[in-house]
């Protein structure tokens, strides 16, 4: 596929993530703080948050399997993911992350257990997309590259 | 400025836990062409600074060099401090506070950063000196913002050092951008 075409389906591909609702306004913000000195910013920023993401829902994950649920330190891990989806424009992973926040102020861990398994979901959907993105972003470097 | 006098850039610190947050406020500024330390607490932030505790004016132990940017008058080239609220340990208000207590670094303007648009949390911030208060995600048009505060910082150190009505909530005449409105509105999560 030429450079154009190329071009053409990741700006496609991202504008179908904004009417899913997948990503918000927010990454668009992100993806014009890259620029030919910050050439692999985008990616850098997916890599962030999909490690930190990871990280935050098995921390959830443990925290609920325990009998007594320490639902001031949710509140924190909850925290952080929903002010990371915010941060690279993930919407419906954030809207998820408001789910857990409302069933853990409630001290619902049947509640929470459903909002994880949405959360869970819908990260996982978010991470599929992200890694489409970026092999679209590296193919379109390697041939920026390959024509220089 | 004094000692500042070869420094072209401005230098801006930014405090926040969140590692993406922290890469995101870094590379805004950075577009906005000024240096920026990034660090991810308030205490690591007082430690830059060089308020190591209690007394700023203990004496500071080499443990604190590697991070300090002290030059040898003791005075550390910052000219912003930009913060987000909700941290372990020392939240950004504590962090202000500190700031504002200090007879060293009370000039140096602070901004707020937040994930939540709690009107209280903002009117406290703003009144006990923070010059902004930015929503999260942080954005550009926000960045642009901090340059007026920036500015300011120039002509207040050559002229004189109090300037103690600018905290008593009345609208300010050199910062049209304020961002008071934003906490009208309520936005629901």
């Amino acid at each position: 596929m030429d450079l154009a075409a190329l071009k053409t389906q990741l700006k496609n591909f991202v504008q179908s993530m904004f009417e899913e609702g997948v990503l918000d306004n927010q990454f668009s913000q992100i993806q014009a703080l890259q620029d030919s000195t910050n050439p692999n910013f985008v990616e850098e920023v997916i890599t962030l948050f999909c490690n930190d993401a990871e990280r935050i829902i098995n921390e959830i994950n443990r925290n609920l399997g325990y009998q007594n649920v320490d639902f001031s330190n949710l509140d924190s891990y909850v925290h952080q993911l929903k002010g990371s989806s915010s941060s690279i424009g993930a919407n419906r992973l954030k809207l998820a992350c408001a789910n857990l926040r409302q069933a853990s102020d409630e001290r619902n861990k049947e509640g929470c257990l459903q909002a994880l398994q949405l959360i869970t979901c819908e990260y996982c959907l978010l991470r599929r997309k992200f890694q489409a993105l970026l092999h679209l972003e590296r193919s379109i470097v390697e041939l920026e590259t390959n024509q220089k | 400025m004094g000692n500042m006098a070869t420094q072209t850039q401005f230098h801006v610190l930014a405090v926040d836990d969140s590692l993406i947050d922290r890469k995101l406020i870094e590379r805004l500024l950075k577009t906005s062409s000024y240096q920026v330390t990034a660090v991810d607490s308030g205490s690591k932030a007082l430690e830059f600074l060089g308020l190591n505790g209690e007394n700023e004016d203990e004496e500071r132990n080499s443990s604190v060099e590697s991070v300090s940017a002290a030059d040898e008058d003791h005075q550390v080239g910052v000219n912003l401090i930009i913060t987000d609220y909700c941290m372990p340990g020392m939240t950004g208000y504590d962090l202000l506070r500190k700031i504002k207590q200090s007879s060293s670094f009370k000039d140096i303007p602070v901004v707020i950063m937040s994930s939540e648009n709690i009107p209280s949390r903002i009117n406290r911030c703003l009144e006990d000196g923070a010059e902004e208060f930015f929503l999260k995600p942080v954005k550009l048009s926000d960045v642009n913002k901090l340059r007026p505060h920036l500015m300011k910082g120039i002509t207040t150190k050559t002229e004189m050092q109090s300037n103690s009505n600018k905290r008593k909530g009345s609208e300010e005449i050199q910062s049209p951008d304020r961002t008071r409105p934003r906490y009208n509105e309520l936005e629901v999560v």
